[in-house]
């Protein structure tokens, strides 16, 4: 076996450590949502599975509630997602695309917007939905998660767009094709995988996102605003399995996704 | 009829003046290089034909129609890219086929020019192929195939072989003007190489700092520079430029007096003249020789069919070519006698020609 000099194996331990430190809670929450009652309560609780089983899973999709906030939620991210890509992907195309004067700082002022925190914004947001009587609504949340989303959206986009050498759009261009027919037929076909992970990307933040959803709701309540808002006087179970249903598209999605923001963050260094 | 006419062209980016009032007729059927170091405005000038960038001022014309304000598929051309713009996502067969579908031409007649492209160009058997799966070569044929599948009577090339390496560059180029002859379209050819420049061209549009220097044939750019920095840019070596001194109808390089035909003395006034000399137009003699200029061998590189020497005149260095059979050793002492009738002459400040005709001068022969 090699030898491995000292950095490398602090290097690795703290790898692990971090690994760790992510994958235990989930590890631990899946194990409960996954087990019997009767399992949940015990205490200390097993490390290991013994009993698989859909029963916490069940109760948690049956309690009051839950099912319709699960629906609001998907509309409410499907909505973000459309509204979203119809106003970043074009800004992520002519960030991408061309060079026009302040570029760069329209490129600083995106990410700025996520430099208030959203518990500072939402007071003011609040009152501006309620003067326009959009409160209590799934629209409000879609454009609230749209505005929180945004940055994301057009940042992602324009790495997917850069990607696309301009060559390529301007020989189709020299073969017959207007500007947007080369978009249609060359730029879009080899950028649908990309676009694809920064609208999945979109409907994860719309998913989990939880204050701004719960600040604008009161009845009509997304699926996290909802776990929280019923959190304190909920059963384990409930929390258990509220916590694994709300983490898995996360997870998968984020799996998907991990190219396209490795190259986001690469450019922003840039 | 596909005559490119530009008249007066600018494009500046920003502060920079990419292309300078640049007027040229490219004649139906004619190969034109486009030739200067980079940054000189080439491709910017070539982008502009295309259409793929506006004009600031000035009006291009293709095949006598007014185009400056077409977009590129109005224009009737089509483009080879130096990075070959090949369409990854499409196979060959379709690469080839899409400027054909664009036109919405009938399938059989898409299929059966796709096909004769594709022979031209000897990819026949790749047509089923993605990109990805070809090497460099390759895809610069696809990127060939695909611009002459569409017939347009001008054919635009943005450095197309600089990608290749050079072995393939030499096999392509020849392919390329083979093809080029075939063809009998008008064809606009950018590049930064010389030799391509030379070999490949009926006539050679010298750019620097987005003006035209010189518009000529490739015989004439190499042996009547407009400029010095043409004589420099073209041909290996370069040609020799020595600082001479004109006094009392004579010219003095370091001391020595060269000879003077005729109708190139009316044209030298005192002072100080750039004489330029092409490495094979000086003679070179290892014996003392009574009015040649002294010179001393510094290097001696031997390339078969003959050497190529470098010698010091005081401190200017001088390439000549010598017979290979000539021994010569570093630091040898030599004298040089320059072909009078091969001389060029230039203004020493502005380094441009001066007006000398040479017709007159080659025609007179040597005269004492």
């Amino acid at each position: 076996m090699k030898h491995w000099p000292w950095s490398r194996i602090v290097l690795h331990a703290v790898a692990l450590l971090l690994l760790l430190w992510v994958v235990l809670p989930i590890y631990l929450i899946a194990l409960a949502a996954f087990s019997p009652r009767d399992v949940v309560y015990q205490y200390p609780k097993p490390l290991v599975p013994t009993q698989f089983s859909l029963e916490t899973m069940l109760f948690f999709m049956r309690s009051s509630g839950v099912l319709d906030s699960v629906r609001r939620s998907v509309i409410v991210a499907l909505l973000t997602l459309v509204v979203s890509m119809a106003v970043g992907a074009p800004a992520g195309y002519a960030l991408a695309r061309y060079i026009f004067p302040g570029r760069d700082t329209f490129r600083i002022a995106i990410v700025s917007t996520r430099a208030f925190p959203i518990v500072i914004l939402s007071i003011p947001l609040a009152v501006s939905f309620i003067n326009l009587g959009l409160y209590d609504s799934t629209i409000s949340v879609a454009l609230m998660h749209t505005a929180l989303a945004l940055p994301f959206t057009i940042l992602v986009t324009s790495s997917v767009f850069a990607s696309v050498p301009v060559d390529l759009e301007e020989a189709a261009m020299t073969l017959g094709c207007s500007r947007l027919g080369a978009f249609w037929r060359i730029s879009l076909p080899l950028t649908l995988p990309g676009l694809a992970a920064a609208a999945i990307f979109t409907f994860v933040l719309s998913w989990n996102e939880v204050f701004a959803a719960a600040i604008l709701t009161l009845r009509n309540r997304t699926l996290p605003a909802h776990v929280l808002s019923v959190l304190n006087e909920s059963p384990l179970p409930f929390r258990f399995a509220g916590g694994f249903f709300l983490l898995v598209p996360a997870l998968i999605f984020m799996l998907f996704i991990r190219r396209y923001l490795f190259n986001l963050w690469g450019r922003v260094v840039r | 009829m596909a005559e490119i006419r530009i008249d007066h062209v600018w494009k500046t980016f920003g502060k920079v003046v990419a292309v300078k009032d640049v007027t040229l007729t490219v004649e139906d059927r004619e190969f034109v290089i486009l030739l200067g170091p980079s940054g000189c405005g080439k491709t910017t000038l070539l982008r502009c034909i295309s259409g793929l960038e506006q004009v600031d001022r000035g009006t291009i014309f293709i095949g006598g129609r007014n185009v400056t304000n077409l977009p590129p598929r109005r224009r009737g051309i089509a483009m080879v890219f130096q990075s070959y713009a090949v369409f990854p996502h499409m196979t060959v067969f379709d690469n080839i086929a899409f400027g054909l579908r664009m036109k919405k031409l009938p399938k059989p007649e898409i299929e059966r020019r796709v096909r004769d492209a594709a022979a031209l160009m000897h990819i026949e058997e790749l047509l089923d192929r993605y990109p990805a799966q070809l090497s460099g070569g390759q895809r610069q044929r696809v990127a060939v195939a695909r611009a002459i599948a569409v017939q347009s009577e001008v054919l635009l090339m943005d450095e197309p072989l600089s990608n290749l390496d050079a072995l393939l560059r030499l096999e392509m180029r020849a392919e390329l003007k083979r093809l080029f002859t075939e063809l009998e379209t008008t064809v606009v050819y950018v590049t930064h190489d010389q030799v391509e420049a030379m070999s490949m061209g009926d006539r050679i549009a010298v750019m620097r700092d987005g003006e035209i220097l010189q518009f000529d044939t490739p015989v004439r750019v190499y042996d009547y520079p407009a400029d010095r920095f043409i004589g420099g840019f073209i041909g290996n070596p370069p040609m020799n430029f020595l600082m001479a001194e004109v006094t009392d109808g004579r010219v003095l390089v370091h001391g020595t007096a060269v000879e003077v035909p005729a109708p190139v003395r009316s044209r030298l006034q005192a002072g100080p003249v750039l004489v330029g000399i092409r490495a094979e137009n000086i003679e070179l003699s290892p014996e003392q020789d009574e009015g040649a200029i002294p010179a001393r061998v510094l290097v001696v590189e031997p390339l078969g069919s003959h050497n190529l020497v470098t010698a010091s005149v005081e401190a200017d260095m001088v390439k000549v070519t010598t017979p290979a059979d000539m021994r010569l050793r570093p630091d040898q002492a030599v004298w040089l006698r320059f072909v009078p009738e091969k001389v060029r002459w230039f203004d020493a400040e502005s380094g441009r020609a001066l007006p000398v005709d040479y017709e007159a001068v080659e025609a007179a022969g040597h005269v004492g």
